[in-house]
C-alpha cells in the first residue's frame, strides 16, 4: 500500500500540521513504508474477536458530578502565551 | 566521603540515613556535584538544586525525628514526562517551551511526602516518543558506557534514556521512567540497570504528559531489583483522579523478595527467538534459563502464537492514541505559539505551532495517528489492532492459566549503539528496538528488564521477566534471586 501525496496531504491537514509541498514526497514515503509495517496485521483471523477497550477488566469508575477543586484561574491562565483579563487570546475567527 | 555517596543504591543509602552516618544533605551534594561534573552525559534537562537541598534539610529533620519512610532523604531524578509543581517541564518538547506546571503529578507527589528529594529533570525522547533519547530539543543523552578501547558514544536507549543514563553514571540513586513499548526497560538493559513496567493501572498516570494512554505506565529505574521493589511501593496505589488506576493494596513488594523460587514455572516463549537476533544475545537468555533451573524453576517452552504482530498492533494503537491526546498542543493555553502573518487565522496558528513545535517523530506519528482513525481507515487498521491486541492478550492467558508464573526473555534485540545510527535509518528499524518489549504493554502486564552480563564489546546486556497481572511481588522474587546468580556487578569506567 503506498500513500499519496495527496493522501500525505489529508493526514498533515487531520493532524493541523503545516507542510510544504516539497516535504510530501518525504513524508509519504514514510507514511507508506509504516503502512507496509502494518499491513501484516490483515493475515490475522480475527472473526468473532472483540476489539480491546480496556487491557485491565474493570468498569469505568463514576463519582458524583460535583466540583471538588476549581477557583485556579490565574494557576490555569499562568503558561498561556497570550492571556488577557482572564481571557484565553487566540488570532481573530469570524470574519 | 562524600564524594562517593552517590554510588550507593537506595537501601544502603537509606540504612547509612538511619544509622547517621551521613545526612540528607550530604548525599544530595554528592549527587548534584557528580551531576555537575557529568555535563557531557546531558542526563538531565533540569536541575533543580535549591528544591533538593530544601527537601534533603526537611528530610533530615524527618529521619532525625525518627521517619522511617522508605524514601526519606533518598535524592532521585525524574524524567521530564512528569508534571512537577514549578519546575520546568516539557517533555522534551518545544512546543511545551517555558511550561511551568502548576501541579505535581500523583506518582511524583507520593516520592515528595515520603520524603525523597528531587535533583531534577530527565532527558528522553519527546513525548516518549523514541528508542535513543535523541528525539529530544534538549539534544542527545550520552550512554555511560562505551565499547572497549573506543570513545564513539553511544545512545542509553530510550525514550527514557536520561533517566537510565543518571542512574548508571550514579548521578542519582534512583530515577523515575514511564513505558509506553518498552521505554524503562530498554535504555535500562542498554545502560546495566534495572527498570520494572508495573501492571497497568498499577501508578497512577496523574499529572504525567499523556502519550499513549491505553499503554502509558510509570515506574522505577534503580540499581537493584530490591530499590525498584523500594520505589514502586512507595508510588503504586489508587487515585481517583486516574479512572483506569486499580483499586489494590497488595504493594508488599519489599517483602515479597524471599529469595526461594523452587517449583516456579519458567516459560520459555519460542517465537521471541526472532531472524537475525544476535548469537550473544541468544546466549545471554539461554544462560538466564539455565540459571533459573539450577536456583530451583521448572522451565516450560511455551509458546505466544501472535507475538510477530505485537509491533504492527502497536503501531497503529499507539499513533491513533497520541494524535488523540496530542491535540491539545494548539498553542493556546500553554507552550509555544508560532508568529504567523498579516491576514492568517486561527487554523494558520494551530498548524504553524504544531509543525515549528514538534520534532519529527512525534509529527510523523501524529500524522500516522490522524490517518489510521480516519473515515475510511478506522475498521482496516484501528479497529483490527484492537483486536489483535485482544488476541495477544490472551496468548499470555493462556500461558498463564496453564500454570507458568513468569515468562524469561532477552529485554533487547542489541546491546547499546552509536548515537546518529538510529535517526538516520528507516523509523522502522529504530521499531524494532521494542521487539521483545512492546507485548508486555500490549497486554497490559508487569516486565523487569534486569542486567545479565557484558558482551563481548563490553557492553551490558539485558533480560527481562514478565509476571502474572498485579504479581509484581512475585516478579520482584524472581527477578532478585536471578540477580542474586547472575552477579552482575560492572559499572562504566568513567570518562566524563
Amino acid at each position: 500500500m503506498t500513500i499519496s501525496f495527496e493522501d500525505a496531504r489529508r493526514a498533515a491537514r487531520l493532524a493541523r500540521i503545516r507542510v510544504t509541498d516539497d516535504e510530501l514526497p518525504r513524508i509519504a514515503n514514510e507514511l507508506s513504508s509504516i503502512l507496509v509495517f502494518m499491513e501484516s496485521l490483515k493475515e490475522v483471523d480475527i472473526a468473532g474477536v472483540e476489539p480491546m477497550t480496556s487491557v485491565t477488566p474493570m468498569p469505568l469508575k463514576k463519582r458524583d458530578d460535583q466540583v471538588r477543586r476549581g477557583g485556579h484561574r490565574e494557576k490555569v491562565m499562568s503558561n498561556a502565551p497570550d492571556a488577557r483579563e482572564g481571557f484565553f487570546a487566540v488570532p481573530k475567527v469570524v470574519e | 566521603m562524600s564524594q562517593e555517596l552517590n554510588r550507593l543504591s537506595v537501601s544502603e543509602a537509606q540504612e547509612g540515613l538511619r544509622r547517621r552516618d551521613f545526612s540528607s544533605v550530604e548525599l544530595t551534594q554528592s549527587c548534584l556535584q557528580a551531576i555537575d561534573e557529568a555535563q557531557e552525559l546531558n542526563a538531565f534537562s533540569h536541575v533543580s538544586a535549591d528544591i533538593a537541598l530544601e527537601r534533603a534539610r526537611d528530610a533530615d529533620q524527618r529521619l532525625a525525628a525518627g521517619d522511617d519512610a522508605a524514601m526519606c532523604g533518598i535524592p532521585v531524578g525524574i524524567k521530564d514526562l512528569f508534571c512537577t509543581e514549578n519546575v520546568p517541564t516539557q517533555a522534551a518538547s518545544k512546543i511545551l517551551d517555558g511550561f511551568v506546571p502548576q501541579y505535581e503529578s500523583t506518582v511524583t507527589t507520593k516520592l515528595r511526602e515520603a520524603g525523597a528529594v528531587m535533583l531534577g529533570k530527565l532527558n528522553m525522547d519527546e513525548f516518549a516518543m523514541g528508542s535513543s533519547t535523541e528525539h529530544s530539543v534538549y539534544g542527545a543523552s550520552l550512554n555511560p558506557w562505551r565499547q572497549l578501547d573506543s570513545s564513539i558514544p553511544l545512545s542509553p536507549g530510550g525514550s527514557s534514556g536520561g533517566s537510565a543514563a543518571a542512574v548508571s553514571a550514579d548521578l542519582c540513586l534512583a530515577a523515575l521512567g514511564t513505558d509506553t513499548g518498552g521505554s524503562i526497560r530498554q535504555p535500562a538493559a542498554l545502560t546495566g540497570i534495572v527498570g520494572i513496567k508495573p501492571t497497568y493501572g498499577r501508578c497512577s498516570r496523574w499529572g504525567i504528559v499523556a502519550f499513549a494512554s491505553s499503554l502509558d505506565q510509570a515506574g522505577p529505574m534503580t540499581k537493584s531489583v530490591r530499590d525498584a521493589a523500594i520505589v514502586l511501593q512507595t508510588i503504586a496505589g489508587h487515585d481517583h483522579r486516574d479512572s483506569t488506576s486499580a483499586e489494590r493494596k497488595d504493594t508488599n513488594f519489599v517483602d515479597s523478595i524471599r529469595g526461594d523460587i523452587r517449583g516456579m514455572k519458567i516459560g520459555i516463549p519460542s517465537e521471541y527467538r526472532v531472524d537475525g537476533m544476535p548469537a550473544e544475545v541468544d546466549q545471554v537468555w539461554r544462560e538466564g534459563a539455565a540459571i533459573l533451573k539450577d536456583i530451583g524453576a521448572e522451565l516450560v517452552e511455551i509458546s505466544l502464537p501472535h507475538t510477530q504482530y505485537a509491533l504492527p498492533t502497536y503501531y497503529v494503537i499507539a499513533p491513533a492514541e497520541a494524535s488523540s491526546n496530542l491535540a491539545r498542543y494548539d498553542g493556546v493555553r500553554y507552550g509555544f505559539r508560532a508568529e504567523i502573518s498579516e491576514g492568517e487565522g486561527i487554523d494558520d496558528m494551530y498548524e504553524k505551532t504544531r509543525a515549528e513545535g514538534f520534532g519529527s517523530e512525534v509529527k510523523r506519528r501524529v500524522m500516522v495517528g490522524a490517518y489510521v482513525l480516519s473515515q475510511g481507515f478506522y475498521e482496516a487498521y484501528y479497529r483490527r489492532a484492537q483486536k489483535v491486541r485482544s488476541l495477544i492478550k490472551q496468548d499470555f492467558e493462556m500461558v498463564f492459566k496453564a500454570g507458568v508464573d513468569a515468562i524469561l526473555t532477552p529485554a533487547t534485540p542489541n546491546s547499546a549503539f552509536p548515537i546518529g545510527q538510529m535517526v538516520d535509518s528507516d523509523p522502522i528499524k529504530m521499531y524494532l528496538n521494542d521487539v521483545f518489549t512492546v507485548t508486555v504493554n500490549l497486554a497490559g502486564l508487569p516486565g523487569i528488564s534486569i542486567p545479565a552480563r557484558l558482551d563481548a564489546k563490553g557492553l551490558p546486556l539485558g533480560l527481562q521477566l514478565i509476571g502474572r497481572p498485579w504479581e509484581e511481588g512475585a516478579l520482584f522474587n524472581l527477578a532478585s534471586a536471578l540477580e542474586a546468580a547472575l552477579e552482575f556487578n560492572n559499572k562504566p569506567e568513567k570518562w566524563w
